[in-house]
């Protein structure tokens, strides 16, 4: 049995999508710039693509910029935002458990000259909107807060702080990267005061290597990408159609019935926690203190310290039974180092090497869970038993 | 502009009557060396030389890479072809060649002619005087010095005349082949890729061990050591990887030995595995990267240890080196960035925090024998369950 539970690293393709973007690559080819017919029919893709986008988000067609991906999202959000604006100031604020997308740009920009306010979070790993209010100067021309944790599944307060962000200087602009969020959550850029929003295609069922940054009307950004002037010049480089299509595509389904997968993966998630809590010695991170049943968190993630085992160890000894989960996040599973956001959120010491993440999709099932739950009765006991001896 | 080199080998040359065979395992070599090469090349003996010769289009850099990496190549000599028209034409030639090669003369040189055809009309002394001659008289800049010449004109009469002054040198070594064959134990460490790499040098072709311990070491790390069994096959040729999952033995061990002995006994184990192996694959030894002190499980005590339940003989070529030189040569065959890959392998995962240093061979065997029952059984398992990936 395959159970595949990484749905935070990446998604399997809706079959609706591939066949789609087939009937693109293989019929419908052509250069949405060329002149000629076939051109033509490329770009009714894109402008389909643009439509759905349009009203899923609730903004204006002309407002979507299609990217690469989430971290091209956020690098043009913060880099072209940063530097459209710096007459107005060179002060940043983000948060200290952002995606290494927007943390590693924030520090290239600091290396350029800004200055970078990394807001702290509380053992929840969610933002003080105190703190925030505290961080904000005159010269503070972006804040940059994620809506969804790729790591614990924390839900930041992103109405609250768009509200208050517009309160106190109608100028800041505000970035919400929102790659874990969108296709679980309403996100309404206009009504939450966000300036800039990013999403990514292959965590939503969609094509990698496709993504969106939302760019309001009024607000002014640099382009990173330079060529052939193509998105009204802020995003160079022809347009990746297939992918585009293949993207919406993902996009429109999941929509559909958004309401009722939310619902389920609700379940799921209370329903696989509960059979966690039944192993000696596991905590789940990231839950609100009156909400042992995942309240106001993401539906989809799970992050579980298992104490006296190494995460990588019950990784392959999931992945023995063809369960596959996350040491971590993906992006921090290659690297030795420990995950920041485990850290800022206050995770013991001995439990930041011992902790895996579980991210559910439309297509995880009961069966699957208890197949799952299953698999780690029997070999978490194991696994503590052979352990390097202190 | 060069499109033949002659191939110089070292220490074949000193070979008897055996001698032919040492020159055709190079030749295969060398054909296997250049079929990952742009073009196609006429590889061939004669009269005690090897020669290869590009047919139409190739990449000199890319193919020189590839024969610096041949053992049993001492140098490797671009050399011009000519035909004999007389002596007149050869002097304009060897003019031609230098201008060619030499875009700046202001340098020393010296003739050295050898007649392997002795019907040639002039003896080699007065090729040498006649031929500096006319290089002087070409260039007046350059200056001859029969000590130390920056330029050796080598000039040698056989069918054909070659032409050749440059010696790009090789790795030296044997031809892999015509040492037979031996078993490596590679962990995806820094040492063992380059205890292979020493052992071929040597004309040994290189089969490998890996053990592997599933869910505590990944399938990247398994990975890891098949591309270092690749990097390692540049030199050696086709690497035979034999995969073996270790973790049922690893785990017994575990719960029935005492634990500081555990990286011991582990280890008698895998040497008594890969024995196993290499006895049925007809290696005439094993080969490992310890070095005398390096950890725990590599003081002569534990050497003892380890090495007592072989028969065949262990070679340790890496015994003697310190780990910065251990490095340097990783570096240089350009295993190091894939050694250091940060994957933990099967040696280090259950690791006692005080390993013994000192073991006594006695006791080691008294506490294995507390894995009497089902220890045969485990390593039969292990060995019928093996898998073998060619690394080439």
């Amino acid at each position: 049995m395959e159970v595949y539970l990484d749905n935070s690293a990446t998604t399997r393709t809706f079959p609706e999508v591939a066949e789609l973007m087939t009937k693109v690559m293989c019929e419908d080819y052509g250069n949405p710039s060329s002149l000629h017919r076939k051109g033509v029919q490329a770009e009714q893709y894109l402008r389909y693509a643009r439509e759905v986008f349009a009203r899923i988000l609730k903004v204006g067609e002309k407002e979507i910029l299609f990217t690469s991906g989430g971290t091209e999202s956020d690098n043009l959000a913060l880099i072209g935002c940063a530097r459209a604006n710096e007459r107005r100031g060179r002060h940043l604020i983000t948060t200290q458990v952002e995606h290494p997308a927007v943390l590693n740009t924030m520090r290239y920009l600091e290396s350029t000259g800004y200055r970078v306010t990394y807001l702290p979070v509380n053992a929840q790993g969610c933002i003080s909107l105190g703190d925030l209010q505290q961080a904000m100067t005159p010269n503070t021309i972006l804040v940059s807060v994620m809506h969804t944790n790729n790591e614990i599944g924390t839900l930041q307060p992103v109405a609250e702080a768009g509200a208050l962000i517009k309160r106190m200087n109608p100028y800041t602009l505000f970035h919400v990267d929102a790659v874990q969020g969108f296709g679980k959550a309403r996100i309404h850029p206009r009504k939450m005061g966000i300036d800039l929003l990013s999403v990514s295609g292959h965590k939503i069922h969609g094509p990698k290597g496709t993504g969106l940054l939302y760019v309001g009307e009024q607000v002014k950004i640099q382009p990173i990408l330079h060529g052939g002037g193509q998105q009204m010049n802020l995003r160079s480089g022809t347009d990746n159609v297939s992918g585009i299509a293949g993207f919406a595509k993902a996009a429109e389904l999941l929509y559909e019935h958004y309401e009722d997968d939310v619902r389920r993966l609700h379940q799921c998630k209370r329903y696989f926690m509960d059979g966690v809590r039944r192993i000696e010695g596991v905590k789940i991170n990231g839950l609100l203190p009156d909400a042992p049943d995942g309240a106001g968190t993401a539906p989809h993630i799970v992050s579980v310290s298992v104490s006296g085992v190494r995460s990588e160890v019950l990784l392959h000894a999931l992945e023995e039974d063809g369960i596959y989960v996350s040491a971590g996040s993906a992006c921090a599973a290659r690297k030795p180092q420990p995950s920041v956001t485990l850290q800022a959120i206050g995770v013991e010491r001995s439990l930041l090497d011992s902790t895996i993440r579980f991210s559910f999709s439309v297509y995880t099932t009961v069966e699957e869970i208890d197949y799952t739950l299953r698999a780690m009765y029997d070999k978490i006991p194991m696994l503590r038993k052979y352990t390097r001896r202190r | 502009m060069f499109t033949a080199f002659l191939i110089k080998y070292a220490e074949i040359g000193i070979k008897g009557k055996n001698r032919y065979l040492f020159e055709d395992a190079l030749v295969h070599q060398i054909k296997f060396a250049l079929k990952k090469c742009e073009g196609t090349f006429h590889i061939h003996k004669s009269q005690g030389r090897i020669h290869v010769e590009a047919q139409g289009e190739f990449d000199y850099d890319e193919m020189m890479e590839h024969l610096q990496k041949v053992f049993g190549i001492s140098g490797i000599c671009p050399v011009v072809y000519a035909e004999d028209e007389g002596f007149e034409k050869l002097c304009d030639r060897v003019v031609r060649y230098v201008t060619e090669v030499y875009p700046d003369r202001n340098k020393t040189f010296k003739v050295h002619a050898r007649r392997a055809r002795k019907d040639y009309p002039k003896e080699s002394m007065e090729i040498n005087a006649g031929i500096g001659e006319a290089v002087l008289k070409a260039y007046p800049e350059m200056s001859v010095d029969v000590h130390n010449p920056q330029i050796l004109l080598n000039i040698e009469i056989r069918e054909k005349i070659y032409l050749y002054s440059e010696t790009i040198p090789g790795p030296g070594g044997m031809p892999v082949g015509t040492g037979g064959k031996a078993m490596l134990l590679l962990s995806g460490g820094i040492d063992s890729p380059v205890a292979g790499y020493m052992i071929a040098k040597r004309g040994v072709k290189i089969d490998a061990v890996y053990f592997h311990a599933p869910p505590y070491t990944s399938d990247r790390a398994k990975q890891k050591v098949v591309d270092l069994a690749k990097i390692v096959s540049a030199y050696a040729g086709p690497v035979w990887l034999h995969v073996i999952n270790f973790t049922d033995i690893q785990l017994y061990i575990y719960d029935k030995c005492p634990h500081e002995e555990l990286t011991i006994i582990m280890r008698r184990y895998m040497m008594r595995i890969a024995e196993r192996i290499a006895k049925e694959t007809g290696c005439l030894g094993l080969i490992t990267g310890e070095s005398i002190g390096q950890v725990a499980s590599q003081t002569l005590s534990s050497l003892i240890a380890t090495n007592e339940v072989c028969e065949l003989p262990v070679y340790r070529p890496l015994i003697g080196f310190d780990k910065k030189e251990i490095v340097d040569i990783s570096q240089k065959i350009r295993a190091f960035e894939t050694s250091i890959q940060p994957y933990e392998d099967c040696c280090t995962i259950f690791v006692a925090k005080h390993p013994v240093t000192k073991p006594n061979v006695n006791i080691i065997r008294r506490h294995e024998e507390n894995l009497d029952e089902r220890i045969d059984e485990l390593v039969q398992t292990a060995l019928d369950t093996k898998e073998l990936i060619i690394a080439e």
